[in-house]
C-alpha cells in the first residue's frame, strides 16, 4: 500500500541553518499522525513541505504516490489549518468555507449548500452571514476546519490548531477532531509542542529534535520507551538519570528515565531528602534530591506526606527504570 | 542570604511645583486632556474652517460685469456661470486628469509597494523607503522643471528615442488627437507623467502600509485552497489592500485637482481647475468665481469618500 505522505532523506537549509536535517517520514492512510517537537525543531517547516509552502532543498516528499517536487501548494490534494485560522476578514463565513470551491469555478448554489453542509459538520450551523471577526477563537478555529475540509482533501494539516484555544475548549476540540477524523477517515497529520496533545489525539507520533526525527512510534511507545533522554523529557517530564547512577541503581552503565508517577515511599528504598513540595490537585509532586540528583516523585491523594527537609525512602517497581540505547 | 533593606525607602510626597502640577492633573484627567487638545482644536476651528467659510461665502456673491465690483449680496449667478461649456470643459478635464492619474498610479505602485511589504527586509527596506522619499525632499518646483527638460522636444526622452530608431513611435503618439501635441512637454501626457511622478509616493507608502498587515498565512490559505496566484491577487491581496489603495487614491486624486503649477509648467493651453482659481483670484480679479471653482474640488472629494465609505474602504480603520 502506498503511503499518504512518504519523505525520502529530506532537507530543508535556510542559509546555514539546517530546519529539516535529513528526515525519512511515512505516513499511512488513515492515520491521525502527530508531530511533536520544541519550537525550532522542525515540525512546522515539514509541514509546510507537505503543504507546499516551502520546497526541500534535496530529497523528495510525495503524496500517495506522486512526487510533489514541482507541483505548486494550489495543485496539492491537501487542506491546511491554520494556527492563526487564516480566515479571510473581507469575506463572511459562508463564502471563507466556499473560497476553495469558488476559485475551483463551482455555481454559487452548489458551493452554498457544501459550505452550510460542512459547517454543519463542524457544529456551526446558522454562522454562514457572519463575520470572521464576531466569532469566537473556538468558533473560528471550526470555521477553519470546515473551509479545509469542504474541500475533501486526501491530507488534512493541521498547524499546532489548539495552540490559541483555552484549556477546556481544547479538551473539547481533541475529542472532537479525534471523532471527526474517525467518521471521515481522512489522513490527518497535526503539529504541535503539546506533549498531552499529542499522546491524547494521535495514533502514531513523531518526536523532533534539531531538524531530525529522534523517535517515532505509538503513543505508548514514546511515553513508556524512550528511546533516547530528549525523547524521555521532552513526552512527559521523567527524571533522567545518567550512566553512573543508573549503573549503581542495577542498570547498566546507560542513560535511564524514570516517570515521576513510578517513584513510591517505601521502606527500606533509596535514601533521599525533601526539598520541595506542590500540591497539584489529584497528586502532590515532591522533588527530592538523592546524592546530589534531582528527583520528582508524584504521589497520589491519600499518601501520608513528609516534611521539607525529611529524609525518606524511595522505590519503583522493576520494569519502571527505563534503560535507553547506549549510544544516545 | 540576601534580604533587601526596606528601612530607606525613596522620598514619595509631593514637594516641587512641577510634582503638583503633576499630582493636580492626574486628579482632574479632563483638564489635562483639554490642555492637550485646545491649541490644535483653536487652530482647526478659526483658522482652517474660518477661511474655508470665507471661501464658500465669497461663491455667493457675484460681480459686477461693468464696474468689475463685487457685490455683496447673496446669489447663485456666479454657481450658474460655473455651468457654462467652457467653464464646465476644465471641470471634466481636472476631474479626467485626477482620475487617471489616480488609476495609473495604483497600477504602479501596487508591485513596488507588494516588493517592498513582502520581500524588503532590512538594507533593502530602508533602500525601498529612501527611494520613495528621497524625491519628497527636494523641489516640488524644482521637479517639475526638470520634468519639462526631459520631455522637451530636444529633451533626453526624444533623443533616447531617437538613438535607438524609435523616433517614428513618438511622433505616431504626438499625433494622437487629444493626448499628443507637438511635444510632450506641451501635451496632456506630459502633465499626466509629472502628476503621476508627483503624487506616486503618496500612493505607494498607504499602499505598502496595508500590504505589511496582511499576514502571510493568509496568502498561504487562499493558495492551499486551490486558487492560483492570480486568483489569490484578485480575490484576496487587493480586497485586503484595498484601504491602503483608497488612502492613497484620496492623496493623487485631491492633489491633482488642486494643483495648478504641473499644468502651467509642463502641458497644453487648456485649464485645469487650480489654474482657473489662480487666473480669476488674481488677473482678472473674479473671486466669487474663483471661490465657486473651488468649492467643485471639495464637493467632488466629499462625493469620492462618501462612496468609498459605501463601498467600506474605511472599515478596517
Amino acid at each position: 500500500m502506498t503511503s499518504a505522505v512518504q519523505f525520502s532523506a529530506v532537507e530543508k537549509h535556510y542559509g546555514a541553518v539546517r530546519a529539516v536535517d535529513g528526515v525519512d517520514l511515512s505516513i499511512a492512510e488513515g492515520e491521525f499522525f502527530a508531530m511533536l517537537g520544541p519550537s525550532g525543531s522542525g515540525k512546522t517547516t515539514c509541514l509546510r513541505l507537505i503543504a507546499g509552502f516551502e520546497r526541500p532543498t534535496s530529497g523528495e516528499v510525495s503524496i500517495f504516490g506522486a512526487a510533489m517536487g514541482d507541483v505548486p501548494p494550489y495543485r496539492r490534494p491537501v487542506n491546511t489549518v491554520f494556527q492563526d485560522y487564516a480566515l479571510f476578514p473581507h469575506l463572511n463565513v459562508r463564502d471563507n468555507v466556499a473560497y476553495g470551491l469558488m476559485v475551483a469555478g463551482e455555481r454559487k448554489r452548489a458551493r452554498r449548500a457544501a459550505a452550510d453542509e460542512a459547517l454543519e459538520l463542524v457544529a456551526l450551523p446558522g454562522y454562514g452571514d457572519r463575520k470572521p471577526s464576531e466569532l469566537s477563537g473556538g468558533q473560528r478555529q471550526r470555521v477553519a476546519l470546515a473551509r479545509a475540509l469542504v474541500m475533501k482533501p486526501k491530507v488534512l494539516l493541521l498547524d499546532e490548531p489548539l495552540g490559541a484555544l483555552d484549556l477546556k475548549l481544547r479538551e473539547q476540540m481533541q475529542d472532537e477532531l479525534k471523532a471527526l477524523q474517525r467518521r471521515l477517515g481522512i489522513t490527518f497529520v497535526f503539529v504541535t509542542h503539546d506533549q498531552g496533545e499529542a499522546l491524547s489525539m494521535a495514533n502514531r507520533v513523531a518526536v523532533f529534535n534539531d531538524g531530525r526525527i529522534v523517535q517515532a512510534g505509538t503513543p505508548e511507545d514514546v511515553y513508556y520507551r524512550p528511546e533516547t533522554p530528549f525523547v524521555a523529557d521532552f513526552v512527559g517530564s521523567s527524571n533522567l538519570l545518567p550512566p553512573e547512577l543508573t549503573e549503581r541503581l542495577g542498570g547498566g552503565r546507560v542513560h535511564s528515565a524514570l516517570r515521576p508517577e513510578a517513584v513510591r515511599l517505601t521502606p527500606g528504598g533509596h535514601a533521599a531528602t525533601v526539598t520541595g513540595r506542590a500540591f497539584l490537585g489529584q497528586s502532590t509532586r515532591l522533588t527530592l534530591d538523592m546524592d546530589g540528583h534531582r528527583i520528582t516523585a508524584l504521589l497520589p491523594r491519600g499518601t501520608d506526606l513528609p516534611a521539607d527537609g525529611e529524609t525518606v525512602h524511595i522505590g519503583w517497581a522493576p520494569g519502571d527504570l527505563h534503560l535507553m540505547k547506549a549510544d544516545a | 542570604m540576601t534580604t533587601l533593606d526596606l528601612s530607606a525607602a525613596p522620598r514619595r510626597d509631593a514637594a516641587g511645583l512641577s510634582e503638583r502640577v503633576s499630582d493636580a492633573l492626574w486628579r482632574r484627567p479632563r483638564l489635562l486632556i483639554a490642555l492637550l487638545v485646545l491649541p490644535s482644536l483653536a487652530w482647526l476651528g478659526i483658522v482652517y474652517l474660518g477661511s474655508l467659510f470665507a471661501l464658500l461665502a465669497q461663491s455667493f456673491f457675484s460681480i459686477d460685469e461693468f464696474s468689475g465690483q463685487i457685490r455683496y449680496e447673496l446669489t447663485l449667478r456666479t454657481y450658474a456661470e460655473l455651468f457654462r461649456a467652457h467653464n464646465l470643459d476644465i471641470v471634466f478635464r481636472t476631474v479626467a486628469m485626477a482620475a487617471s492619474v489616480t488609476i495609473a498610479a495604483a497600477i504602479v505602485a501596487f508591485p513596488i509597494a507588494y516588493y517592498a511589504a513582502r520581500y524588503a527586509t532590512g538594507r533593502w527596506k530602508a533602500v525601498f523607503y529612501l527611494g520613495v522619499m528621497l524625491p519628497l525632499w527636494s523641489s516640488y518646483l524644482v521637479k517639475v522643471y526638470a520634468w519639462k527638460l526631459i520631455l522637451a522636444k530636444e529633451g533626453i526622452l526624444n533623443w533616447a528615442f531617437e538613438s535607438v530608431g524609435l523616433m517614428w513611435l513618438m511622433d505616431a503618439y504626438l499625433s494622437l488627437p487629444g493626448i499628443g501635441g507637438n511635444s510632450l512637454s506641451v501635451s496632456w501626457t506630459g502633465t499626466f507623467l509629472v502628476f503621476l511622478y508627483v503624487w506616486l509616493p503618496f500612493m505607494i507608502l498607504p499602499v505598502q502600509a496595508a500590504l505589511e498587515r496582511v499576514p502571510p498565512s493568509m496568502l498561504e490559505a487562499s493558495g492551499d485552497l486551490g486558487a492560483r496566484p492570480s486568483q489569490t491577487l484578485c480575490h484576496v491581496l487587493i480586497p485586503l489592500a484595498l484601504p491602503g489603495i483608497i488612502a492613497g487614491s484620496i492623496f493623487t486624486f485631491s492633489l491633482t485637482l488642486g494643483d495648478y503649477i504641473v499644468p502651467q509648467i509642463v502641458g497644453t493651453s487648456a485649464r485645469m481647475i487650480g489654474q482657473a482659481v489662480y487666473q480669476y483670484q488674481g488677473t482678472a480679479g473674479n473671486i466669487p468665481l474663483a471661490a465657486a471653482f473651488a468649492v467643485v474640488p471639495i464637493l467632488i472629494m466629499m462625493v469620492y469618500l462618501a462612496v468609498a465609505k459605501r463601498k467600506g474602504a474605511f472599515d478596517a480603520l
